[in-house]
């Protein structure tokens, strides 16, 4: 008897440590192919400082930067996707449920508006990034106050979310209305989710951002299980569950709102990757935030590798390829977890 | 020797304007099975809820072995009282996992040898170590209820607050719920404390009764106190009270 549930456990435990695998292999496959072709030797070779001036160039300037940040984006997408739909208690919650993405989608586009193009591009790209960062954080903060004073229930918080939205949507569309053709280009480009936009320095921010906010999302991984049970429940166990709401919520968004201003709108992996972990192993957020956590980033490590090798030379941008995909994933998960025979 | 666990003075609870509770008080003994009664709506789960700080009373004190509630932190309370809400929905967690939850309050940060032999005790007790990896969404009703049941008993409390546990369940299972109540009761010297809406088994099971009638207590004591008159003054019903094998029977005529 005691023995099963040991075994349950290592069950799960395997399935990290296939995922780690995983990770690392696709990683190194990630390194060696692409427009200019390297062998796995060539690669650990310029990995350890060995490798000839322009494979060095290509695999620390361009390849790896690329794909680290897609390993970090999709775990912070991931992570945060099932923690909001825990705090949220609703499947269909994501990082872009609160009108984050429209929020910096907004904030993006007045940038662009404002301080207009440069030549080969926008003028200011971190002007962008900052706008968009703001943007989100302005969706953000305006959720939760109003969450705060009122004492939202999670339903009217999402409803509130899908507002503001619309109230975002419309200002982009305002705006655009405004711009002319080429800052029109710009900002349509801009909402492509591209991980060919970061370089070491916003790699470390990206880092930074996953890791805090992970520890906190693991220190609270009972409290989450818990809330699964119902509010009144997580009352009786102790958890203060306004305080765990608040706190989550933010820093959830806080991580996707990064991750938007730098990269762009990466659609549906914090959707459907905690969903396909859920199918595996369970409900149970013990595992849940680590297993996503790894799976998010496989999924978006693997979709930048179809999007580069797909219609190579041409590199598409991996918010394009992971929508694509996941419409239909997620349609078929719906059908499967929720259609009623 | 008769210890008083539960002592409630003077409870008042409103939902916006509506007064709930009304100045109800009364106490509680360690080991005994207590039954709250009364119609829809007169505010038996309210009053439930006041207990463990699911909500807040306006007025009035709750204490606990002499503790007042308002004084203990989240996890003191947790380890205090266990909580069956009344109504659990399954979902993908196992049956072993949302009891072992039921420890939340002990756990500091890994789940300790401690913590897995409680749980393994209570899934024995209550007969679950079958379905100990079977997600809570495959199980049926009665076996739900045993399962949440557990979670509040691994809890460790002095004090069970069970909100209509026989809700939904066959005759074979609220006889069984029940009986694993009062019995842990009597063995554990847990006091348990429960809304019913079912007279019959609420007097084959319990040693005590409070009659809540629009938020005030109308009567408390014994089996003394369900007595024809009090139940039409309560329920609005006429009632005869038989004795079938040794066990009161509530018939309505």
């Amino acid at each position: 008897m005691r023995g099963e549930y040991k075994k349950y456990i290592l069950k799960k435990v395997l399935l990290g440590v296939v995922l780690i695998l995983l990770l690392f292999l696709i990683s190194l496959l990630s390194l060696c192919i692409g427009e200019y072709n390297l062998t796995v030797n060539e690669v650990i070779n310029t990995l350890f400082g060995k490798g000839r001036g322009h494979q060095q160039l290509v695999v620390w300037n361009m390849r790896l930067p690329r794909i680290l940040s897609a390993i970090i984006a999709g775990a912070s997408l991931s992570v945060a996707g099932a923690v909001m739909q825990c705090i949220l208690r609703n499947p269909l919650a994501s990082p872009f449920t609160m009108g984050i993405s429209h929020g910096a989608m907004f904030g993006a586009c007045l940038a662009i508006l404002i301080f207009g193009l440069g030549i080969g591009g926008v003028a200011c790209p971190y002007m962008i990034t900052i706008f968009a960062f703001l943007g989100a954080l302005g969706c953000v903060m305006a959720v939760l106050t109003l969450a705060k004073i009122r004492n939202l229930t999670p339903e009217a918080m999402i409803l509130l979310g899908v507002a503001l939205s619309s109230l975002f949507t419309a200002g982009t569309m305002f705006i655009q209305y405004f711009s002319d053709e080429l800052e029109l280009a710009a900002m349509v480009y801009w909402t492509f989710g591209d991980l060919g936009r970061v370089s070491w320095n916003e790699i470390y921010i990206l880092l930074i951002a996953l890791i805090l906010s992970s520890i906190y999302f693991i220190l609270r991984r009972w409290d989450y299980n818990a809330l699964e049970a119902g509010d009144e429940v997580a009352k009786s166990l102790g958890v203060d569950i306004g305080k765990i709401r608040l706190m989550s919520m933010l820093l959830s968004s806080l991580l996707t709102a990064v991750n938007v201003a730098f990269l762009g709108i990466i659609g549906f992996i914090g959707l459907i990757s905690p969903h396909i972990i859920r199918i595996l192993v369970g409900g149970d957020y013990r595992f849940l935030i680590p297993l996503s956590f790894l799976f998010g980033s496989v999924m978006l490590l693997s979709a930048d590798i179809l999007s580069r090798t797909l219609i190579s030379p041409i590199v598409l941008p991996v918010g394009i390829l992971t929508s694509f995909l996941g419409a239909p994933m997620f349609l078929y998960l719906l059908l499967k977890m929720y259609g009623r025979r | 020797m008769i210890i008083i666990k539960l002592s409630i003075n003077g409870i008042e609870f409103s939902y916006a304007s509506k007064k709930i509770l009304k100045n109800v008080s009364f106490n509680v003994n360690e080991g005994e099975v207590f039954s709250i009664l009364g119609v829809n709506g007169s505010g038996k789960s309210t009053l439930l809820k006041c207990i463990n700080r699911i909500l807040n009373p306006k007025k009035g004190t709750v204490l606990i072995d002499n503790f007042n509630i308002k004084e203990m932190d989240n996890s003191e309370l947790a380890k205090y009282i266990g909580y069956v809400p009344q109504k659990s929905s399954g979902n993908y967690m196992t049956v072993f996992d949302t009891v072992l939850l039921g420890r939340k309050p002990h756990i500091k940060w890994e789940v300790s040898k401690r913590d897995l032999e409680v749980v393994h005790e209570v899934l024995k007790l209550l007969e679950l170590e079958d379905y100990m990896l079977k997600y809570t969404k495959e199980l049926s009703g009665g076996e739900l209820q045993k399962v949440i049941i557990g979670r509040a008993l691994v809890q460790e409390p002095k004090l069970l607050l069970l909100d209509e546990p026989t809700n939904n369940l066959d005759i074979k299972n609220q006889l069984e719920v029940m009986g694993i109540i009062r019995s842990i009761s009597k063995s554990k010297d847990i006091t348990s404390i429960l809304v019913m809406h079912d007279l019959n088994l609420a007097l084959r099971f319990s040693d005590k009764f409070a009659l809540l009638k629009n938020g005030k207590i109308y009567a408390v004591g014994g089996e003394e106190v369900i007595t024809p008159e009090n139940i039409k003054n309560i329920y609005g019903v006429e009632v005869h009270i038989e004795d079938v094998r040794g066990y009161p029977i509530v018939v309505p005529v």
